[in-house]
């Protein structure tokens, strides 16, 4: 630093870049926001300001980015952390062809548990139902708070044959739970799924691959809820119906 | 590479000199895939381009057959390090350069993460230097043939006007526009008894993606396009060439079917 600051200074030309600004004396940061938030959220800093103040203002940057993917309410990871996380995968799916599962989960009828009990009690239901949500998965899995009553999951490598048994087994656990919200009432709320693949081998990307979810989510909320739809994995059968189209009105009528 | 093709355009952004590359595949073996590939890889040959024909049929490779090749070193050697990539890449009669597999390499008939990076690799090295590089793929839909088409800017689907060629051409198409999100390929008819046999085959496959692939498809809104790149006729002079293990290019290229194959090198071209 000091050898930039004593450099002689170069002519500007237009190609130049900017300016840096002056480095800032770690005293003269304003930190007293970020230090409320991290206090509000119970993250402990260390009490290294004065002897390792490089150390302590990581501490203090590391507390920010944690509180920036988490969701507030539940806990989880939030739609932030949750498209990075999808980045991630969609990395790993293009260049080793692992399969790999998304699962768009939406609470049923949220609306009337709002209307019938307040918003607290929906509060709790949030995270009751994220609770749940975070016992299902596996440590390299993520669940995210995708908004709303709207949760998300990603499943690393997670092969066809078992996606609609994970997505039972996380609708199940909801189903069972019922979530006290104040005392003698306890709330039985439902989830609908909607599941699928990233495709094999080929790089997607998270709005497509979170639109085909959704798409299974909107069907699973169709056929009337509680229940978890799946993409269907890519099938090369061809149906009676296809081949009769194929082969109907040609030449080939008398080889059917 | 074109691996990202479910990705905006903004994001794919390709490096701008690098061959086109064509994977050629049929879903049922015996159609003569390969000996379009080669074809082909000659007839463009010949109107100047610097093609590459890929031996991706890694399971069960016969390009060296069609061509009467011996190769000393192959796709394999590369793969396992016992030779560079140089040394295996090869000139063919025909004018074009290929890259054997070498038959019989059961191994790769599953693809592990390995094998497709290798593969990777080994086109990510090649394509500077080509203008075109064929994927001449294996008979079937698996996942060897389903990523070597991955890696492909564009696909060619060869079929016969045989009823289960027909079935497995269509299968074919079915997978790529559901699993690749393709939203279109080319149609090469090979062996037709007559003129106009190929477009009449076109018509039928497309009708019957249009009732029932183009609504399973991502974006129902834009409907899979099936392209008729050209029609071989059924033709003595084939059977001869590949007796003889020579290209059809070579040996009769006034023949009826190389001229349909010279064709179909013409509309790729323009």
């Amino acid at each position: 630093m000091a050898a930039r600051l004593t450099r002689k200074p170069v002519p500007t030309s237009r190609l130049d870049a900017p300016t840096p600004p002056p480095p800032t004396k770690a005293g003269s940061l304003r930190l007293e926001s970020a230090l409320q938030l991290l206090q509000q959220s119970g993250m402990v800093l260390p009490d290294t300001r004065q002897s390792d103040p490089a150390g302590w203002l990581q501490a203090v940057v590391d507390g920010l980015c944690e509180l920036s993917s988490r969701d507030a309410l539940t806990g989880l990871a939030n739609r932030r952390q949750f498209e990075l996380a999808m980045a991630r995968e969609i990395d790993r799916v293009a260049r080793a062809g692992e399969p790999a599962l998304v699962l768009m989960i939406d609470i049923d009828h949220f609306k009337k548990v709002n209307d019938t009990h307040g918003h607290a009690a929906g509060d709790q239901v949030l995270r009751a139902v994220g609770r749940a949500l975070h016992e299902c998965i596996r440590p390299m899995d993520t669940v995210a708070r995708m908004g709303g009553e709207e949760f998300a999951m990603i499943l690393p490598n997670c092969p066809p044959a078992f996606g609609q048994t994970v997505a039972e087994r996380v609708r199940n656990k909801v189903q069972m739970r019922p979530v006290n919200v104040a005392p003698g009432v306890d709330i039985s709320v439902t989830v609908s799924i909607g599941g699928a693949y990233a495709p094999q081998w080929v790089r997607s990307s998270a709005p497509l691959w979170i639109e085909r979810a959704d798409q299974q989510l909107y069907r699973a909320k169709q056929e009337g809820r509680n229940r978890a739809c799946l993409e269907m994995p890519p099938v090369s059968y061809v149906s009676a119906e296809e081949k009769g189209l194929l082969f109907g009105h040609s030449q080939f009528q008398d080889l059917e | 590479m074109s691996i990202d093709r479910e990705s905006t355009p903004a994001e794919g952004g390709k490096p701008a000199a690098r061959a086109r590359i064509l994977a050629v595949t049929s879903g049922k073996g015996g159609v003569g895939k390969t000996f379009v590939s080669a074809n082909l890889a000659a007839a463009l040959a010949r109107r100047g381009e610097r093609v590459l024909v890929l031996d991706a049929d890694l399971g069960l490779a016969n390009l060296d057959v069609v061509l009467n090749l011996f190769p000393k070193i192959t796709l394999h050697d590369v793969f396992t390090g016992k030779a560079e990539l140089e040394q295996a890449i090869l000139p063919a009669p025909g004018g074009f350069s290929v890259l054997l597999a070498g038959s019989g390499l059961v191994e790769y008939s599953r693809l592990t993460p390995e094998v497709s990076e290798k593969l990777l690799d080994v086109i990510q090295k090649v394509a500077p230097r080509f203008d075109r590089i064929i994927l001449d793929t294996g008979a079937g839909i698996s996942d060897v043939v389903l990523y070597a088409v991955s890696l492909a800017d564009e696909v060619l689907v060869v079929a016969t006007p045989e009823p289960t060629s027909l079935t497995d051409a269509y299968a074919t198409i079915k997978v790529l526009a559901t699993q690749q999100q393709r939203t279109g390929v080319r149609l090469m008819v090979n062996q037709i008894g007559r003129q106009g046999e190929g477009r009449v085959i076109r018509g039928q496959l497309q009708q019957v993606i249009d009732r029932y692939v183009t609504p399973q498809m991502s974006d129902p809104g834009s409907p899979f396009k099936l392209e008729l790149l050209g029609e071989i006729p059924t033709d003595s002079a084939v059977r001869e060439a590949v007796q003889k293990r020579r290209l059809l290019l070579e040996l009769q290229p006034g023949c009826p079917a190389a001229q349909g194959i010279s064709a179909a090198a013409e509309r790729l071209m323009s």
